[in-house]
Order: C-alpha cells, then structure tokens, then sequence
C-alpha cells in the first residue's frame, strides 16, 4: 500500500512556521552571557523537528541548511560551542532562508538559490570555526562539563575491526588512512584475517566510510569497546556495519554482548544476523517471538545508572511546564471564517431573542407568567453565550507585539541605533478583526519612533541619556476601550519644525496652539517634518494614513511629546461589539438609541420652562437650571411630529460635566444593545458614534452623546451669564 | 487608453446591470451579493444619493443609490428594485440599480476603450465599452469609483 | 483483537503520517503531543506497542520510557524509539531504559507496518 504524503504536507508547513516563529522568538530573546539552557534545547527541537519532516516528507531542500543549523546547535547546547552575536545573525538569517524555502513550496514563490547556498555556506563556516570564540568561556564549559556527565558519553574508544583477507597493499592503505584517526594496532591472525584495534573518538560510520573504498560492507566487522570503565561488566554494542544502512535494530540482552575470547567469531555471528535487520532501517534489542514480545527489561545495574540519570532538562529541570506545549494538546485550530459565522449566527440569534421579547412585552404578564419567565431566561442564556463567543475572537496583544522584537533589532542596526525594545501588557486582549488591522499602523510608528524619535548613540550621550535608547508598547484596556501606547525616550516632537512646515504647507496654525494641537498636524497628508526622507518610514504619507485607519476602527489617536525626553503615541480602540444599555428615542419615522449612562432624565417640560434666546436658540429650565435645548430633528434633519418640547419629550444627557436637554418625539424605550462598527464600511459620521441592529432587523443609530454637548457647548455658557 | 493587461483570465467576467436606459457592468469579483431594497435606516446629514445603512447579517452597509448620484432615470422603490452588495477592498457597500442582467463573459476583443465624453460617469472611472451581440455595455472600475472623494463614502483626513 | 498503538512525537506532520499510515493497516491509534502528554495517556490506557519520538519538550523519549517502565502496567509492553540517527550512543541509552528496539528516522510507511508488525501482529 503506499500512501500519498502530500496529504500531510499542509500540517508540515504550518508546523514548519510555527518553528521557524519559535525559533526566531527564542533567538531575539537569548542572553548571550548565560543563555537559558532549555531555551537553547527548545531552538535545538525546532531545527531537528524541521529536518525530521523534510526528509520523511521528501521536502528535500530544507534538509541541507537544517542539518547545518542543526549540528551547530548540538554543539552550543552540549556547551561545546559558544553562542555568539555571530552565530545569532547566522541562525536568523538561516530562518529566514527558510521560510523563502518554505514560502517556495507552500505558495510558489520565488526561491532565491543564491541566498540558500550562501547562507549554508555561511553556517558551515562557523561549523568549522576552531574555538568558540567570543564570550564567557567559563559557562561554556560549564555548560559541556554538565553535560558530559549528565552524559555517558563515551570518549576514546576501542573499536575493534575484523577484515577478511585482502592484498596486502591495500591493508597497509587501510591502516594508514585508519591510523588517521587515532591510534591503531594491527594484528594478523592465524586465519589469514586481520584486525585493527583502532583507539578513537570517530564514529563508526566514519570509519565504514574509509573501508568501504577497499570492502564490501558485509566483509568487516566493527565491534565497540569502553576503555575507560570504572563499573563492572561491560556494556558492548555489536554493530554490523550493514545495521547502519538498514535503519532499524533490536537490542540484545547485554548477557549475550560480552567478549568472547574471541570477539571475531562471535561478532561474525551476530553480523549475519543483524545484517538482515539492518538493511531495513529498525532494530530490536531482542530478538522478538511470534507477536507477544515477553521483554524482560534490561537490568537497571550500578554500572548503568549514570546512563540512565541523563539530565534531559527537559525533564529534570523547569518545573513549570511549558505552557507552549500543553496548549498544543489543549486547543483545536478552528478556521476564521468558521468563527466569524458562528459569531454571526449568534448575533442573529440575539436578534431574534429581541423580537421574541418585543413581542411578549404586548403580553398580559399574569397569564402567560410562565412564558414571560422562560422568554427571560432565554435572554440571560443568550446574551451568556454571545459573551463567550465573542471572546473567541478576542486574541491578546502579543499577537501583534511578537512581531516586532525582529523588526526593531533589525532597523535599528541597520540606522546604527541601539534600541531596547520592551512590551507591556501583552496579555490585553482584543478582537481579532481589529488585531490585524492595528499591525501597519502600529509598524509604521515603531519605525517612525526608531528612525526619528531615537537618537544616534553619541547624540544620547551628548545629551546626558544613555546610549541606549528605551522603546516600549504598552496595551491596556481603560473603560470599554484598549489603549495601545507606543513611547520612545528619544528627542521627541520639535514644535517649531512642525508649526514652520504647517505654515509652509499652507495650514492654518497660530503661535498659540497649544501643544496638543500642534502634534496633530503631523497627521495632515503629505506632512513630513524629516530633513531626510528615509525609505524606511517613508515620504510622510504614513501619519496621515495611521489616523485614517484608526479611525476607520472607530478609534482615536493621541500624541504627547517633550523635547528632549520622547514622545508617546497613544492609540484608543473601542471593544468592538461591546453592549451598550441604550435607550431608543423616535424623531419622525427614525429611531436613535442614546447611551443609558449618558442619561439623567427624561420628561416633558411646561411650555413656560421653554425659553427663547434670541438668534441662539432655545433653552430649557429643569430643576432651577436653564440647559441648552437641542432638538434632534435640526441635528439630524429630520421632519419631527413635535415642534415644541412641550408636546415631546426632552431628555438630560450629561457628559464630561456638562448636560444638555435632548428634544426629541417620543421614548420608545430601553434595552441592551450590540454596537456595531459604522466606520467598518463608511466613515465616520458626525454625532453619531455607532450603530446597534434592532429587534425588527433595522438598523438604529447611537447618538455621540458628548461631541452633541461640545457642540452646544458655547450656548450654555451664554445663557448662564443672561440668566 | 485600453489598458489589456487588465484583462487576464478572471477579469473578463462581469455582472450586467442597467441605470437608467445605459446597460453597465462592473468586475463579477467585486459583487459580494444580489439583495432587494429593503429597511435603510437613514444617516443623518448624508448626501441624498446616500440612501442610509442596512444590517446585512449582522454588519452595517451603507447603501447608495447610483441613479441619484448621477442623474440616471428615475429612482424608485418597489419590489422589483436591487442593491448590488460591493466587496470593495474589504468594505462592504450596497448600491441601487434598475435591475440586474446576468453574468456575461467578455474576450479582450469585444472590449474596447471608453469614450472621454458621452456617458455618465467621468472617464476616470471607466474601463471600457464592452459588446456582447447587440448589446454594448459600459465597463465600470468599480473599486475606483467607490472608493474616490467624489463618493465620499470613505473619509479622508482634514488637516 | 485490534492492537492499540501509542504514537509519541512533538512534530504534528510526523505523528499524523504514522498515524495514518498504522490505521490505514488496521491499528487503533492514539496520538501523543510530547512524553507528559504520551504518558498520562499510557497510565490510562495499557497498549499493545508504543512508538516514541527522541526530542520532545516537557519529557522526552528516554525519559518517557524510563517512566513507562516504572509502571506495573508497562513492564512487557513493547516501546520502540523513533530515532534520527542509530548511533551506539543511542543504543545504549535506549537499552538502558528499556526500549526493545529502534526506528531511524525518516523511514517511510512501508517499513513502520513492516516493523510494527513483526512486533503486535
């Protein structure tokens, strides 16, 4: 039966992402001077996990970089490598050549040949660089020297290679090359054979290399002896050399792998029987009967327990497990727009609910108590569920945070900057829809805060700041918003470049702008205050475009900035699909919900409460205060029933201190509504701060209840002072 | 000026749709649905040929009418009247139109550039005049038009 | 009877290719993200044959055979290692700890039934 690999080559590709993203997390965030051991192991995993996949699924160009990288980090995490910057750059660069690998066969894009044969040339190079050379030597070798005894690892060994009869040239040929390797002794035997005894720390397969040139594998025979054992009895492996290519191997019981007087025969004896096995890639270390392998354990002894006690740290050392691996067996990929529709059944099904509850509110609640009670308790389940569904969607922030650690270690060595790069609150969550879309935006002013905000090194410390400069995103929730802070402690924002370059571009800007207003103008289109304009961030067509599509979220940006000491770009997202207690008012045929938590009352005033302020408006006196009257069907443009608050209804919102009277129709009345997002597929609209969908399927609008009392705000202070 | 390159394999498909007495087409990839006019809740202070927003499951669309922004025929509501639901760059946006043809297919050879003057909409947005038999249709780019100032349907950013 | 195999390795392409590959033969297979993970599986359930893979994180495949082994349950049960290279060294931690044998890695398809048919059957 054969079995077509490419079903499985999808699940080799995310996997091969998903390591090459590991890979290149673990790297940034190694410490050269005492790199994490389990760190360095987890790195280690990912290139032999990704070589292992190559080779089983004949994704055969991976292998030559992978088994590169991967004998490199052998050697580092066994301590007998140090790591450096250099190999650092290296392995990242060897990242990358792989995901254009990987990239190559998973989307058929191009795969630059010359890029892979330098970077595994440039691998191979420090393969066989002398010395580690660079840092701290000491944990290095400290480092090995754990590791060799946590080890059993065998030093020198004594092979022992039994050869047939050969001419006697190509003996004396064999023992040279051999002799190359350690030290050898040859003995002749009786029989006409000879046997090298060959002290080494070369593996065998080296040595089958050399005499294959002269021998059939089948023709020689290796077998492996300690030297230097201090515990009794002595474990032996007899080795064929035809078990190498075969693939697999049974062990024996160790009783029957002692030397014999003489080794020769008995090895022979043994080749011929493993040699079948070994042409097949497997091995047992005991011979199997019928199907019920009755395995007695080999017998953990004094003289193994070293062996044994192998400190794997994963094992042994980090107690608290991996959270990485256990999510792995603790999640299920799900696709996004699986999600997305079950998120959108679930909205449906809050609409629905809805009009149930519209429909039973007509009911007589005596008789129909019992439905009434289970129309209520389906609300609860429902809004329940939609809360748990929608977290689904939420992801936390390191999402988008993990992607910049590469991107600022890169830009700034590319600009001869030194940045540390710190997050914070990367656990804060947001919705999934808005995560991708806050990525460019939040690129572009990491680099802007790197290429601008940071100065060159000596530039800091000719300023009395360390030469390092300190670049952090933050992301918290405050309210029922996310707040998503980009800070550098750079030179910040210069107020009279942008005032004079506003100027010039024709904007209108007076000297008295206060500062908060003056670093909005770099929002303007086009608007670029770099005396260079670097390709990195671009001809200033970006800040302009950072504002759109944060708008666009629904969001909003602020900037504060000192000169001299930096400059924090502060991003306000709303929790999309947050619910909102509103209250619906009718003006006309049109409906408007109005925040409950912006409401302080509602009622029909007297006629003679209404007043009349010449060329301003009306106002409204409620409780002994005079409030501005702002009819919703001027603010809207709608034909109203009512003309005069007397016969509607006014409503009092408050906000940031402020209240205004709201002339409106009628109440219809009050439910908790779904924000939705109206800048998502429009843009932004005056007054208007989202939209909510209805019991009925008909959209209502959410009144932006304070840029409404901004608005009226002038006529307020008017009228307190004519009162 | 005919710009061929536009017309690979999966431009050639577009959906029919008349204004007025004109027959129109636009690129089938960008036409995410075909629905009726139904339930617009108006916007406040939009431009006339700015109908309002629907709630298509679950998210908000702004719905223009084509006829009003450009003095096509006259613009009625009835049964018989279609939105066509835009995907435009990842906004979703509904306009209204006549009626819906069907989905014709057009070799690079029965297309030919649009005229400068003559028909509605600014040459701008135009990217061709396509025959199909007796039938000419006006080739609309309708990602261009949707997405310019003109339409204001997405914002742009005041200084 | 069916013979229950326990597959053990971190790399999710290759435990779903012998996954595959040994129910396609006729096995029940069950699946193991890492050594903790393939032995709190094994102390729920005692299987006919298990396979391991080397490196993994949290425990890995000498450790997760040494523990195996404690257990009354596992004492006969045959444990063969999935392993990239046969080395001496390999061997003999593997026989160390208990395994009864060893598959080098890449190995295609045919060879893990051939193998693991010699073993359960």
């Amino acid at each position: 039966m054969t079995i077509d690999m490419r079903q499985f080559f999808q699940v080799f590709f995310d996997e091969t992402e998903e390591l090459l993203a590991e890979m290149e997390k673990l790297l940034l965030a190694i410490d050269l001077r005492a790199p994490d051991d389990e760190d360095l192991n987890a790195i280690f995993r990912a290139a032999h996990s990704i070589k292992g996949g190559a080779g089983t699924f004949g994704i055969t160009d991976l292998t030559d970089i992978t088994h590169v990288l991967e004998t490199l980090l052998d050697l580092i995490r066994k301590g007998e490598m140090a790591l450096t910057t250099e190999h650092v750059d290296a392995f990242l660069e060897a990242k990358d050549t792989l995901k254009m690998q990987l990239d190559g066969h998973r989307l058929h894009t191009p795969v630059d040949e010359q890029i892979v044969a330098a970077c595994r040339l440039r691998l191979q190079a420090l393969a066989h660089s002398p010395a580690p050379h660079g840092v701290d030597t000491g944990t290095t070798a400290l480092r090995a020297a754990r590791h060799r005894a946590s080890v059993a690892q065998p030093g020198l060994r004594r092979l022992h290679i039994g050869l047939p009869a050969m001419p006697a040239a190509e003996l004396d040929a064999l023992a040279l090359e051999l002799a190359m390797l350690g030290s050898l002794t040859r003995t002749d035997t009786a029989t006409g054979t000879t046997v090298f005894l060959l002290d080494t720390i070369s593996k065998i397969e080296e040595i089958v290399n050399i005499c294959t040139f002269l021998l059939e594998p089948g023709d020689l025979t290796i077998a492996e002896q300690e030297i230097d054992r201090s515990g009794s009895g002595a474990a032996q492996d007899m080795v064929s050399t035809a078990e190498m290519t075969q693939g697999f191997g049974f062990f024996e019981p160790m009783n029957t792998l002692q030397m014999a007087a003489s080794p020769l025969l008995a090895a022979q004896e043994l080749a011929a029987e493993k040699a079948r096995e070994m042409a097949q890639g497997y091995g047992f270390f005991e011979p199997f009967t019928a199907f019920v392998a009755a395995v007695a354990p080999p017998p953990v002894s004094a003289e193994t327990v070293d062996v044994v006690a192998d400190a794997k740290p994963a094992a042994g050392r980090r107690e608290p497990e991996r959270s990485t691996a256990s999510s792995e067996s603790t999640s299920i990929r799900v696709s996004v727009e699986k999600v997305d529709q079950l998120i959108n059944l679930v909205g449906e099904l809050v609409i629905t609910q809805a009009m149930i509850e519209q429909r039973t509110d007509s009911l007589d609640p005596m008789r129909h108590e019992r439905l009434m009670n289970s129309v209520s308790q389906l609300t609860r389940n429902i809004r329940d569920l939609q809360e748990a569904v929608m977290s689904i969607r939420m992801m936390p922030m390191d999402y988008v945070f993990s992607r910049f650690p590469r991107m600022v270690r890169d830009l700034a060595g590319k600009l001869g900057k030194k940045v540390e790069f710190v997050t914070v609150g990367a656990a804060t969550e947001l919705d999934k829809g808005l995560i991708e879309r806050i990525i460019d935006p939040l690129t572009h002013l990491v680099r802007n805060s790197i290429d601008h905000g940071i100065e060159l090194p000596a530039q800091r410390i000719a300023a009395g700041k360390n030469d390092t400069g300190r670049l952090s995103l933050s992301a918290s929730h405050q309210g029922g918003n996310i707040v998503i802070e980009v800070n550098d402690d750079g030179g910040g924002l210069s107020r009279e470049r942008i005032l004079a370059k506003a100027l010039e571009r024709g904007l209108p800007v007076s000297d008295a702008m206060p500062d908060t207003e003056v670093w909005q103008l770099i929002f303007a289109p086009g608007f670029s205050t770099a005396e260079e304009v670097t390709d990195i961030s671009g001809r200033g067509v970006g800040m302009d475009v950072v504002k759109r599509n944060i708008g666009a979220m629904g969001g909003l940006v602020e900037i504060r900035s000192a000169a001299g000491f930096g400059t924090t770009i502060s991003i306000s997202l709303p929790l999309t699909l947050a619910i909102l207690d509103g209250m619906s008012v009718r003006v006309g045929e049109e409906i408007y919900i109005l925040p409950l938590g912006h409401v302080v009352e509602s009622l029909q005033p007297a006629p003679a409460d209404v007043k009349d302020i010449s060329g301003q408006g009306r106002v409204v006196k409620v409780r002994g205060q005079y409030l501005p009257l702002v009819p919703l069907h001027e603010l809207f443009g709608i034909t109203p029933r009512y003309l005069q608050p007397s016969d509607g209804i006014v409503v009092i919102l408050e906000a940031d201190g402020r209240k205004v009277a709201l002339f409106v129709d009628d109440l219809v009345g009050q439910q908790q509504v779904v924000v939705k997002n109206l800048e998502s597929n429009y843009r932004k609209v005056a007054g208007i701060s989202g939209a909510t969908i209805l019991g009925d399927g008909g959209v209502s609008l959410i009144v932006d209840v304070s840029a409404l009392i901004r608005s009226s705000q002038r006529l307020a202070d008017e009228t307190l002072l004519s009162s | 000026m005919l710009d061929t390159k536009k017309f690979g394999t999966s431009d050639n498909e577009f959906l029919a749709f008349t204004l007025g007495r004109e027959e129109y087409g636009i690129d089938i990839l960008k036409v995410q649905e075909i629905r009726g006019y139904e339930q617009v809740t108006r916007v406040a202070n939009a431009p006339e040929f700015v109908k309002g927003v629907v709630n298509l499951r679950g998210i908000i669309v702004p719905i223009v009418d084509m006829r009003i922004k450009f003095k096509l025929g006259e613009p009625t509501y009835d049964q018989f009247t279609v939105v066509i639901i835009l995907n435009i760059g990842g906004r979703i946006m509904g306009m209204v139109v006549d009626s819906v043809s069907d989905v014709i297919t057009l070799g690079a050879e029965q297309i030919k550039p649009a005229p400068a003057m003559g028909t509605a909409f600014n040459v701008d947005y135009l990217t061709g005049l396509g025959t199909l038999d007796e039938r000419m249709l006006i080739l609309i780019d309708i990602d261009k038009l949707m997405s310019s100032a003109e339409m204001g349907l997405i914002e742009s950013v005041a200084a | 009877m069916t013979k229950t195999i326990l597959a053990v390795d971190d790399s999710a392409s290759l435990r779903q290719m012998v996954a595959f590959s040994l129910r396609a033969s006729g096995y029940l297979v069950t699946e193991a993200v890492d050594g903790q993970d393939g032995l709190e599986k094994a102390r729920v359930q005692v299987f006919d044959l298990v396979l391991t893979d080397q490196n993994m994180p949290r425990l890995d495949g000498l450790a997760l055979i040494r523990a195996l082994r404690a257990l009354s349950t596992y004492q006969k049960v045959p444990i063969l290692m999935l392993t990239t290279e046969s080395s001496d060294e390999m061997k003999a931690k593997g026989r160390a700890v208990g395994a009864n044998g060893w598959l080098v890695k890449p190995f295609d398809p045919q060879r893990l039934i051939e193998v693991v048919k010699k073993v359960v059957g």
